[in-house]
């Protein structure tokens, strides 16, 4: 049956079970918005703002393991997108950007609202296409989506001109992708496995750090059981937090810049790490010459281009984590590790990094700690990015799949409220909390608009503290305390939300935190509460940059109890 | 230490292939020494040879991101394989009545040739590794070289087998250099 290219577009969409497309139309896309409404099964979710597009689609891709798709027309529409591709690019989530293209005989002419997209993108994509006839179209989308999906997950981004969208063509969706280029290794090689095996099983101070991978790939259970069965205390990295339940008693956290100070001096302590699904980012490993110095390392990833790229890697298995996982754990004996986890149950009880400091004041990891206490840590915590995120990562416990969902490569601020309209409309089902930064959340702030008109049930808390309060720790602790330009004079967020038509409530003292948290939970709809919490905190536990990971420093007032210098470090009677 | 390597690769013949390599050459911070292109014989796909400077875990993993582009179906480091490289200059240098006689003969002992004469020069085409070209080079210079157009070097490894059988990459690819380890 002859179709347009618009109609072609829309139901491969469909043929690929696409539910939402969040998108700003405009001229280039006109004929495909207009097919739209023949497609009921398409929901179409007006954002205010391209990147908020990005962005909600790659946290519905987060969120629910399918692909996100966004819409956006040609020029100003295309390159607004590119943040959110390139924040989805760098934390491999799944995402088809679909835009507009000027016609074809006015590319290569500067046309109105032409731009080179494709070009734009190149680097942030894992690929993309420019559609250069209707009948090619359906096999793109098909390809396109088997190629965001499978392997290490990427955003893949499709360029359709307006008169392609009108060019009739045959329909045909295909059954089969044919990429010769394109073959990602699935199962672990066994001798790689055997040696891995023989590792752990012969180590006497392992540790697994989890990564977003294990998320990816669903190997939650095959995680539990490799921790369990030998007995390997597991840390993480940002992304990776969720992978593995907070409460479980092999659980040391976060490491990193900002990581727990126990799972890192663990890192620094460890004979044997065992990377899941994980890349040895600098915020990770701190300084990398120094990173885990007398540890072997088991690195598993499904993408070969990771295997050596940061660290020395003694057995590398390039795979599906959770094959991979699987065919390990037939190979480990179970073993008993009483005084490696004694040690770092020591560490923890000497660092209690999640420890929030008595204080009359209103303080932001009260705020969070709160927010578990009253979802019982069954929401899916979506942030911003700067100390809300990092406090919304030390603070909050994750012991449910999947429950953080927050910018790592990119650190994108502006990422959490779009992100969360995508999570909430992906699982609608679940309390999403939106944690972010008063500087953060206004760089996106128009897309309170789409959460008031699709009437998106997230719960914002802003964490308001009159500060880009991550740089201001910085200009503190590194600048000699010259704040330079980050002082932000904030409009009045409740007005701002009313003004949206959203409820709201400002919190200013510690004894109204609980009771206005039940108040977003109890009304059905969207509704934020500004916090305003104490503007000079910092994160801490600390890693300063150009640092090991084992010269991480506490809060002053645990700093008595600090190490400071790995030479302090029990590393020699364990 | 950092070295030249040649790297070939088997590319589909699309739209922007080329221009995805190079952008990932600029990003990764390498610099192409020398990219030849054309059809392969196979429909549809191009093979490249590349050569770029840099330490073997450098151009590793330039390798690896290379072969991660959707396009490239398959890159090899022949570098320390036995192969074949040969690379075509055309060289235009100044000459008269007085020294034409003296540019053949060396153009002779190259094994090159002569494709153009005009009145003030001859165009020579010579073939041969890099060394070749660049001792012919450093004789003709004397004469006074014109124009110098290079193709870069093309590359191939030795003997029977042709790396577009072994085309299924990377599982391949994979647990071999895995099992070298
Ligand atoms: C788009 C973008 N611009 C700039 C930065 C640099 N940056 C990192 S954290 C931060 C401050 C964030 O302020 P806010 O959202 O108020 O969060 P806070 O640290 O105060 O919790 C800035 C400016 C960034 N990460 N992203
Ligand atoms: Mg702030």
């Amino acid at each position: 049956m002859k179709m347009t290219g618009a109609q072609i577009l829309c139901e491969s969409l469909v043929r690929e079970g696409v539910e939402v497309i969040f998108g700003i139309l405009g001229g280039a896309v006109l004929p495909l918005y207009d097919a739209l409404p023949n497609y009921p099964q398409l929901r179409h979710i007006l954002v205010r703002h391209e990147q908020g597009a990005a962005h909600a689609a790659d946290g519905y891709a987060r969120a629910t393991g399918r692909v996100g798709v966004c819409m956006a027309t040609s020029g100003p529409g295309a390159t607004n997108l590119v943040t959110g591709i390139a924040n989805a690019y760098l934390d491999s989530s799944p995402i088809i950007a679909i835009t507009g293209q000027v016609a074809r005989p006015f590319i290569g002419k500067d046309a109105f609202q032409e731009i080179d997209i494709t070009g734009i993108t190149l680097p942030v994509t894992k690929h993309n296409y420019l559609v250069h006839s209707a009948d090619s179209l359906a096999g793109i989308v098909k390809e396109a989506f088997y190629l965001a999906r499978t392997g290490r997950p990427g955003p893949v981004l499709i360029d359709v001109p307006r008169d392609v969208q009108i060019e009739q063509a045959e329909f045909h969706y295909p059954t089969k992708v044919d990429l010769p280029g394109y073959k990602p290794t699935l199962q672990g090689h066994p001798e790689q496995i055997k040696k891995a095996a023989n590792l752990i099983n012969e180590a006497h101070r392992s540790l697994i750090i989890a990564g977003r991978g294990i998320i990816i790939s669903g190997a939650y259970d095959e995680l539990k059981q490799l921790a369990e069965t030998a007995q390997i205390p597991v840390v993480s990295t940002l992304l990776g937090i969720s992978s593995f339940p907070e409460s479980h008693a092999l659980s040391y956290g976060m490491i990193g810049m900002h990581g727990m100070a126990y799972a890192n001096l663990a890192v620094d302590a460890a004979d044997l790490i065992i990377a899941v699904g994980m890349r040895f980012d600098d915020r990770a490993t701190a300084k990398v010459s120094a990173f885990a110095p007398h540890a072997h390392i088991i690195h598993i990833d499904i993408d070969p281009a990771e295997i050596g790229k940061n660290v020395r890697v003694d057995v590398p298995i390039v795979g599906d984590v959770k094959a991979v996982l699987n065919a390990l754990n037939k190979l480990l004996v179970s073993t008993e590790r009483v005084d490696w986890v004694q040690q770092l149950d020591d560490w923890r009880k000497e660092h209690p990094s999640t420890e929030i400091r008595d204080s009359d004041g209103l303080l932001p990891q009260y705020v969070v700690r709160q927010i578990y206490e009253a979802t019982k840590g069954e929401a899916i915590i979506v942030t911003g990015v700067g100390q809300n995120q990092m406090w919304a990562a030390q603070h909050y416990w994750y012991n449910k799949p999947n429950s953080l969902i927050s910018s790592g490569g990119l650190g994108t601020m502006g990422f959490g409220l779009p992100a969360s309209i995508g999570v909430k409309v992906g699982c609608p089902d679940s309390i999403v909390w939106c944690i972010d930064g008063d500087g953060s959340f206004q760089m996106t702030i128009q897309e309170l608009a789409t959460i008031a008109q699709e009437q998106v049930a997230v719960k914002v808390a802003i964490i308001n503290n009159g500060y880009l309060g991550m740089v201001r720790q910085w200009q503190e602790l590194f600048y000699g305390k010259r704040y330079v330009a980050t002082a932000l004079s904030c409009p009045d967020f409740v007005k701002i939300a009313e003004g949206y038509r959203i409820p709201g409530l400002r919190v200013k003292h510690k004894r109204e935190v609980t009771s206005a948290i039940e108040r977003a939970m109890e009304h059905q709809g969207p509704f934020i509460i500004d916090f305003k919490v104490e503007p000079e905190e910092n994160v801490y536990p600390m890693v300063p940059p150009g640092a090991a990971l084992a010269e991480v420093v506490e809060a002053p007032e645990k700093r008595k109890k600090a190490i400071s210098d790995s030479a302090k470090l029990p590393v020699s009677n364990i | 230490m950092a070295t030249k390597h040649t790297l070939v690769a088997l590319v589909e013949n699309k739209p922007g292939v080329l221009n995805r390599m190079a952008s990932l050459f600029r990003r990764r911070g390498f610099n192409i020494e020398s990219i030849a292109v054309g059809h392969s014989e196979l429909p549809h796909l191009s093979r490249m040879t590349i050569v770029v400077d840099g330490t073997t875990a450098m151009v590793e993993q330039v390798r690896k991101q290379l072969d991660k582009v959707i396009d490239v179906v398959k890159v090899s480091d022949i570098t320390g394989d036995n192969i074949v490289a040969r690379e075509l200059a055309l060289i235009k240098v100044k000459a008269n009545s007085a020294t034409r006689s003296e540019i053949i003969q060396i153009v002779d002992i190259f094994r090159a040739n002569i494709v153009d004469v005009a009145s003030g020069s001859v165009t020579i085409e010579v073939t041969g590794d890099e060394d070749k070209i660049n001792s012919l080079l450093s004789l003709l210079r004397g004469f006074g070289i014109r124009e110098i157009v290079r193709t870069g070097r093309v590359a191939m490894v030795r003997g029977g087998s042709s790396p577009s059988r072994m085309e299924k990459k990377s599982s391949n690819t994979h647990a071999k250099r895995q099992k070298d380890k």
